[in-house]
């Protein structure tokens, strides 16, 4: 008390914020600094503007006001000078369900629910705990009963049936739920002090790394059965998920890596000279530090792994963009292909922006106490 | 000592001229046993083997899988489909990931030799053709010289096309063209004067592609031989039997005037053959270790080859292919069943 009173003067805590003055803020100020801070942005601005004004009216009036939205039939597309969006309303279903039954496209529904759900779910800091590794599993759990069928009265679809976006969903979750651990282990095989898991580990990550991902996939779907006892076939779909996989773990294991070299060998001498056993001293010193460190690298990573999920049509699978290329083959639609590629781009942009956006938050969230 | 028990018992059956009872190969017990008959298709061939708007298979190869499955499992619609690419379709069948592939693959010496798979029974015969704009006048063509053809590059058509003008001396200027869409856009814009391609292809660029579809002809005659028709893993006779009489079933429907909508009256029928095809009489049907409904139930689910072909490719469909070769045997075309005795 008698210390406030002697400074009463003072200010305490931070002064209301006043606003800038008016040349540092506003419309006109922000346009002078983005868009007409020199010369040269000055000409690129107006250069911009010239391309805008002579492209936009034309891509207005074909996507928007000479378009048609909705038909059954191609003809009138072809009269129409606009776009043809009524290819997709007619091929949607093709598109993100691919050869699932029609009538069972309600459980490909609840499966993209399911996933992307959690997915959303996990991205809040205040649920990443233990119970939303095992939530996740739950999931992939249901969508599994879901999409193969078979139990509480649902018709049995077998994964040669399964097709659009719940494949693309559940290949690329079933990649980075499966890879991640193995990059994890693969990580700390190659910094191991015993040779022989060392070597192994080395060798793999190398091979892998070594050869593009379709070799990888070409050898799951082609190679790989003809090395098994004839007659015994392992589900095409399951040899192309473990391939993702296994590519995903490798180039996973390296970024981790880098993580762990970025630890300072003071924490690992700490937990040593704390006593802890290599388990507690990786789980609970290591690990966690290690991971935060490269949580940017590894989500632009998996980011990679969704938008490789569309090598998988090369296989034989229709994921979101091989069901399109097989639902333009209708040849009253063929004429429409830019269309559906179009709904395509927005489809995957939406997904690989929203994890982009999300991969910068998480970023700047965990780099917060760095400097302090 | 078992080679001579069969060899007698093979004599014996020969000598008696008794029906030798198949023996039920591997393929027929898997196809029985998993309810299904998986096959390899295109999936990216319209008219052939391609999803409809409700993700359904269609298509001739599609047909010809579910006559298979009608015959052997009583159901049309016991089909599992295998979307197989260019470098996974044999292996998928060498693997047995597969049963049969149904992918209009092209039957050629060196892959029924090499492959371990066997070829039967074609289903549809293609060739080159040479597509023009019916402005050019040319009515064979003989009539081409000195015309802009768009082909594109290293394919069937390329070749053919060097072949055909230099048989007849002409000269020909080339438009090559890597794109197939690019290439249709290209000719149907009158970039050049002649389409060559499979007729198969022409057809369906005209009726899909085109403005004006009225205005182009395919010049009569085809080039280059294209049989196509499902393939089988070498070794297993029955299935391989089984296969190509599905196949002969559908034509020798045909031929004796068996459709979907007739064949149940048609089993009544006082001719010998369709008797014989529809189970009535005889016992053909257990001579290939199925029952004696199987062709009947193949024409009653499946149809007809005329029914199939004129539903997927023909005058029923979007493409509106013209018979041409693929029609039977009687009416001048390359279908040719062996006789159901």
């Amino acid at each position: 008390m008698t210390v406030a009173n002697t400074i009463s003067r003072a200010e305490v805590g931070a002064s209301p914020r006043r606003p800038p003055p008016a040349q540092e803020s506003g419309a006109v100020h922000w346009l002078k600094k983005n868009l007409f801070s020199s010369p040269f942005n000055t000409a690129m601005t107006l250069l911009a503007l010239w391309a805008l004004f002579v492209t936009l009216p034309d891509v207005i009036a074909w996507a928007f006001l000479d378009a048609i939205w909705r038909t059954d039939d191609p003809a009138a597309c072809r009269a129409a000078a606009g776009a043809c969006w009524a290819v997709i309303t007619e091929k949607h279903r093709v598109i993100l369900f691919g050869t699932f039954p029609y009538e069972e496209h309600w459980r490909g529904t609840l499966a993209i629910v399911a996933i992307v759900g959690m997915a959303i779910i996990s991205a809040f800091k205040r649920f990443w705990s233990a119970w939303l590794f095992g939530a996740w599993l739950a999931a992939i759990g249901i969508v599994l009963v879901l999409l193969l069928g078979g139990v509480f009265g649902l018709t049995p679809t077998g994964t040669h049936q399964w097709g659009g976006l719940p494949l693309t969903l559940l290949m690329f979750v079933g990649t980075v739920v499966g890879g991640m651990p193995a990059a994890v282990l693969l990580a700390l095989g190659r910094r191991s002090s015993l040779p022989a898991i060392k070597a192994l580990c080395v060798g793999f990550i190398e091979v892998v790394r070594g050869v593009p991902l379709i070799t990888v996939l070409f050898m799951a779907s082609l190679m790989f059965p003809l090395f098994m006892p004839e007659g015994m076939t392992i589900d095409k779909f399951l040899r192309a998920q473990i391939g993702m996989i296994l590519f995903f773990a490798a180039y996973a294991a390296e970024i981790v890596r880098g993580g762990l070299q970025a630890i300072p060998r003071g924490q690992y001498e700490a937990a040593d000279a704390l006593g802890l056993s290599y388990r507690q001293k990786t789980g609970r010193i290591i690990l966690p530090q290690a991971l935060k460190i490269v949580l940017p690298a590894l989500m632009n990573d998996i980011i990679r792994a969704f938008k490789n999920t569309t090598f998988v049509s090369i296989i034989g699978l229709f994921d979101v963009l091989g069901a399109t290329a097989t639902a333009l083959e209708d040849p009253r639609w063929v004429l429409y292909a830019q269309e559906a590629y179009i709904f395509i781009f927005v489809l995957y942009f939406a997904f690989c922006y929203s994890m982009s956006k999300y991969s910068e938050h998480i970023e700047r969230d965990l780099s917060k106490g760095r400097n302090l | 000592m078992k080679r001579t028990v069969i060899a007698t018992g093979l004599a014996f059956a020969v000598s008696t001229g008794a029906p030798i009872a198949a023996h039920a190969g591997p393929t027929v017990d898997a196809v029985k046993a998993r309810g299904a008959v998986v096959c390899g298709v295109n999936g990216n061939r319209a008219g052939f083997s391609a999803l409809n708007s409700k993700g359904e298979w269609a298509g001739m190869d599609v047909d010809t899988c579910k006559a298979i499955a009608a015959a052997v499992l009583g159901d049309k619609d016991k089909v599992q489909f295998v979307k197989t690419t260019s470098q996974t379709r044999f292996t998928a069948l060498q693997t047995s990931e597969i049963d049969v592939l149904t992918r209009n693959v092209t039957w050629t010496l060196s892959r029924d030799a090499k492959l371990g798979i066997d070829f039967v029974a074609p289903t549809f015969y293609d060739g080159q053709g040479f597509m023009v704009n019916k402005n050019t006048g040319a009515e064979s063509v003989k009539d081409l010289n000195g015309a802009t053809v768009c082909i594109l590059p290293g394919s069937t058509s390329e070749k053919v096309a060097s072949d055909v003008f230099r048989a007849n001396g002409m000269s020909y200027t080339p438009v090559v063209i890597e794109n197939k869409k690019e290439l249709n856009t290209a000719f149907f814009g009158g970039r050049c004067d002649v389409h060559v391609q499979s007729t198969s292809g022409l057809s369906s660029a005209r009726a899909t592609v085109a403005s004006n579809p009225e205005d182009y002809v395919i010049l009569p005659g085809v080039h280059g031989k294209d049989p196509m028709g499902p393939a089988v893993r070498q070794g297993d006779a029955q299935w391989r039997d089984i296969v190509a009489w599905s196949v002969y079933a559908m034509m020798t429907a045909e031929e004796l005037g068996v459709t979907s909508d007739n064949v149940d009256k048609m089993k009544s029928s006082d001719d010998a053959e369709t008797a014989r095809l529809l189970g009535t009489k005889g016992k053909l049907g257990e001579t290939l270790g199925l029952d004696q409904d199987w062709a009947y139930r193949i024409v009653k689910q499946v149809g007809n080859y005329g029914e199939v072909f004129e539903r997927n490719v023909g005058s029923g469909s979007p493409l509106k292919l013209a018979r041409g070769i693929n029609s039977l045997w009687t009416q001048g075309g390359l279908l040719y069943a062996p006789p159901f005795k």
